[in-house]
């Protein structure tokens, strides 16, 4: 008798969490998208709520302070990180990607404060939605830098 | 040179923790009480053997040695002294170190005690705590060295441990410098303390595998590691609050906790521990939840040994992550078999790890516990599958998704309601038996007046009905805990001629376990209200300024008065500061002076927020951006988080209530009135 009440209890508990889970991951849910999967989908992905990683092009980053409005565009990046790693890593994959014009590239635009690693081959990761106009709209905006070592001026070239 | 030494002695304590598990092993199984000795000695050896191998490293931090690429990554020649060296954990590879240097200390401390009751432990705690050494010191080892220098060859420069054929050292004029973000008091001590909490909870799953290996599976284990949990949850606990501090100092978001994945990584072995916190003592009161404080046990350590992996493991992308790194595999690998093993010697100890009776009541205290114990879990589960789903989700349709932290907030958010209205009962049900009668008669007075309080609430401050549930929640909580302390230190003021405060103390100092937990529980509704003010009322506005111009938000007038912009050469930095003066209902207050700081070294600008925090709310302004000419002015944006610092108070009392629980007891009078208390403990609770 206590011992089937207790079971009942906890069967309760469990599909509560269940219901928690499934329920609140549907709302929730973002799908991970590489540029070129959300260019070949076109209009399919529309409204969808994406995560999508690019590399950003310098040159093309924007900001109105006035209404805080940052612009700019990615271009491709793998979105696995096995690819990433045979193609020698994350720093020369974004560079690639920077330099290669027949990438793939989709603008962005974003309302906030300037990110503090907004730059030039950062790895730009962002949450949002693609609008009717072909730009994405970024809800979160995640930059990472990673390192590349040609870029430091050697002391002397060879001492030992 | 000094690079290949620290190396070699990495090395040699990689070899002397393998040795200490075989001669542990071998000893056990050949009962040889001086192989147990030399297996012991070993592991006391780790842990010179890398403080040594760590001063190499911190040698090379200090001395710009950048040829060796951790240094050249981590720090720069204008960074201060005292940051060089906290750079040691500042990176993946120094981190690695740093675990393995704080796990052999624990390990070694855990050497140095008195082992005359339980010399058949000591051979397999030694087995657990070494191959954890031997593991993290291999990672470093094979994977992430930390010496690695950067030679110079025909494909361009990459880190070496031994010299390429051909190639040529290369150092750079100057390192990158520690991530400015990680330049802040607040980071310097928030890896060291999760560190500390994650390798602390290393000792209690050692000595519950000895249990199991021996067969000693009576509460042996768990008397001896209580206080190491209570340690190992106190640095856990810190570290999440310091993190979560830092993220609200310097990330500039106006926020403390982003549901982000590493965050989840380090709170998962925390809910476990909490759950294993509780659950422990209906073992040692009722003889109940054995083989659950086994699963418990070792599903912390997993959940720390899978924390660090996530991590590093650059599986998931995180503003914590380090870089992608091949080491990934080998911890997944590791936290296999390791889960496979102790699970597999669960199995066979099972029916030793019976309960000694049977839960009578489900409203008994014993059952309420398991209750508690059961929604700990339900939040791991919900995070769990939160931070794999998009692996999982991967795996099962092609399509990579990810939940983000409106998932976390909304399916933990009932079961956070129902902790806390446990917290509300559970401390009043008796032992073994309760029913809706004993329990009601006992809280109903302060059910009652919690809702009077929540009446007030809804009339004077907010309408928002998940806001009232949660006011309603901990004021029924707060009013009960301090019931509970008033009417135990009256009894005692009457019983001891004592004065109230006197008796108070006293009254915590005979039962800190019990009153440390209620100290705790009285924190955590002090935090559940700044957490329920930033998230359910936090307001924010945006704008640009010209100097002379204000701006208001919820009661502030926010005026930008000056700005200025200055360079500081030998910390490397170019500071843009303004000044903004803060009126309230036209009574000047204050000045603040958000600020951004540019780090030349590492390209990078930091957020500084102008912050002015009152028990009420905070007022937190960013400085977005500037024009140089002055006259259209500065963009700010402007948070007003409401009772946020009660966050923070609670954090400081709770660990107050870690410190009062986990003390060591040493007052004689202790044992003296052990007669007299427990008799009074009983009618408390009835």
């Amino acid at each position: 008798m206590q011992r089937s009440k207790f079971l009942i209890g906890g069967l309760l508990i469990l599909a509560a969490v269940i219901y928690l889970i499934a329920s609140s991951s549907q709302a929730n849910a973002e799908y991970f998208m590489t540029v070129n999967e959300v260019q070949a989908q076109g209009q399919a992905v529309a409204g969808k709520s994406l995560r999508i990683s690019g590399a950003v092009i310098g040159d093309t980053i924007q900001y109105d302070p006035q209404t805080l409005t940052l612009t700019f565009e990615v271009a491709h990046v793998p979105g696995d990180n096995a690819e990433i790693d045979a193609q020698g890593g994350l720093a020369a994959v974004l560079h690639q990607a920077v330099i290669d014009t027949s990438r793939t590239r989709i603008s962005v635009k974003y309302v906030g404060p300037k990110p503090d690693l907004m730059r030039n081959e950062a790895q730009a990761i962002m949450t949002g939605h693609m609008g009717a106009d072909g730009t994405f709209y970024a809800d979160e905006l995640l930059l990472k830098c990673p390192t590349r070592y040609e870029e430091a001026v050697p002391a002397q070239a060879a001492t030992n | 040179m000094i690079a290949d030494f620290g190396y070699g002695v990495l090395v040699v304590s990689f070899l002397a923790a393998l040795y200490a598990v075989g001669a542990a092993v071998m000893g056990a199984n050949s009962k040889s009480p001086q192989l147990v000795e030399s297996a012991r000695r070993a592991m006391l050896l780790t842990w010179p053997l890398i403080t040594l191998s760590a001063a190499a490293l911190i040698y090379l931090l200090v001395n710009d040695h950048y040829e060796v690429q951790f240094v050249y990554e981590v720090t720069s020649r204008s960074m201060p002294t005292y940051l060089k060296v906290t750079a040691w954990w500042g990176g993946q590879a120094g981190s690695l170190v740093f675990w393995s240097w704080l796990m052999s200390a624990f390990a070694s401390l855990v050497m140095l005690r008195k082992w005359d009751r339980d010399r058949e432990f000591l051979p397999w705690v030694i087995m657990v705590c070494s191959l954890t050494v031997a593991f993290f010191l291999m990672m470093s080892i094979v994977f992430e060295n930390p010496f690695a220098r950067l030679y110079q060859t025909l494909d361009g420069i990459s880190p070496h441990t031994f010299a390429p054929a051909n190639s040529n050292l290369f150092i750079p004029a100057d390192g990158r410098g520690l991530n400015p973000l990680l330049r802040h008091p607040g980071m310097i001590i928030h890896p060291p303390m999760l560190y500390l909490g994650f390798v602390s909870f290393v000792i209690p799953y050692a000595f519950a595998m000895a249990a199991l290996i021996t067969g000693r599976t009576d509460d042996r284990w768990i008397r001896i590691t209580r206080r190491w949990t209570l340690w190992a949850w106190l640095f856990l606990s810190f570290g999440l609050v310091l993190g979560g501090r830092w993220a609200y100092d310097v990330l500039g978001w106006g926020g403390y906790w982003g549901w982000d994945p590493v965050e989840i990584s380090a709170f998962m072995p925390w809910l476990t521990g909490t759950a294993f916190l509780h659950s422990v003592m209906i073992q040692e009161k009722r003889g109940l939840l054995k083989q659950w404080n086994m699963i418990l046990v070792i599903l912390t350590y997993a959940l720390v040994i899978f924390g660090t992996f996530l991590t590093r493991s650059g599986v998931l992308s995180s503003v914590h992550a380090f870089a992608s790194s091949p080491i990934g595999p080998f911890f997944m690998g590791f936290v296999s078999l390791t889960l496979i093993a102790s699970i597999g010697l669960l199995i066979y100890r099972w029916p030793d790890l019976r309960s000694e009776t049977e839960m009578k009541s489900m409203l008994s205290r014993e059952a309420l516990f398991l209750l508690n114990n059961l929604l700990f879990m339900s939040v791991l589960i919900v995070c769990f599958i939160g931070v794999i789903y998009p692996l999982a989700s991967e795996l099962l349709t092609g399509q990579k998704v990810t939940v983000g932290p409106p998932y976390y907030e909304r399916a933990t958010a009932p079961l956070f309601a129902a902790l806390m209205f446990l917290m509300g009962i559970a401390p009043l049900s008796a032992w073994g038996h309760s029913t809706f009668m004993t329990l009601g008669r006992a809280l109903w007075k302060s059910a009652l007046v919690a809702l009077g309080i929540t009446v007030v609430i809804f009339f004077t401050y907010t309408h928002n009905w998940i806001a009232l549930v949660g006011f309603y929640l901990v004021t029924f909580v707060l009013i009960v805990t301090l019931v509970e302390f008033w009417r135990a230190a009256r009894a005692r003021q009457k019983t001891q001629q004592e004065n109230f405060f006197t008796a108070l103390y006293r009254l915590m100092g005979r039962n800190r376990r019990r009153y440390g937990g209620y100290v705790i529980h009285v924190s955590m509704m002090l935090m559940a209200i700044g957490i329920l003010g930033i998230n359910l009322f936090q307001q924010q506005t945006q704008g640009t300024l010209a100097i002379g111009q204000s701006v208001k938000i919820a009661g502030y007038t926010i005026q930008y008065k000056d700005l200025a912009s200055w360079d500081e050469t030998a910390k490397g930095v170019n500071y843009t500061r303004a000044v903004i003066s803060v009126y309230k209902d036209g009574q000047y207050l204050q000045d603040l002076y958000p600020r951004k700081d540019y780090y030349y070294d590492a390209q990078q600008t930091m957020t500084i927020p102008g912050l002015r925090p009152t028990l009420q709310d905070d007022l937190y302004i960013i400085l977005v951006d500037w024009q140089p000419a002055s006259d259209i002015g500065a963009t700010f944006k402007i948070y007003v988080n409401p009772l946020v610092n009660w966050l923070w108070i609670g954090s400081l009392l709770f660990m107050l209530g870690i410190f009062i629980a986990a003390w060591p007891d040493q007052d004689p009078e202790a044992i003296t009135v052990r007669a007299a208390q427990t008799s009074h403990q009983t009618s408390a609770a009835d």
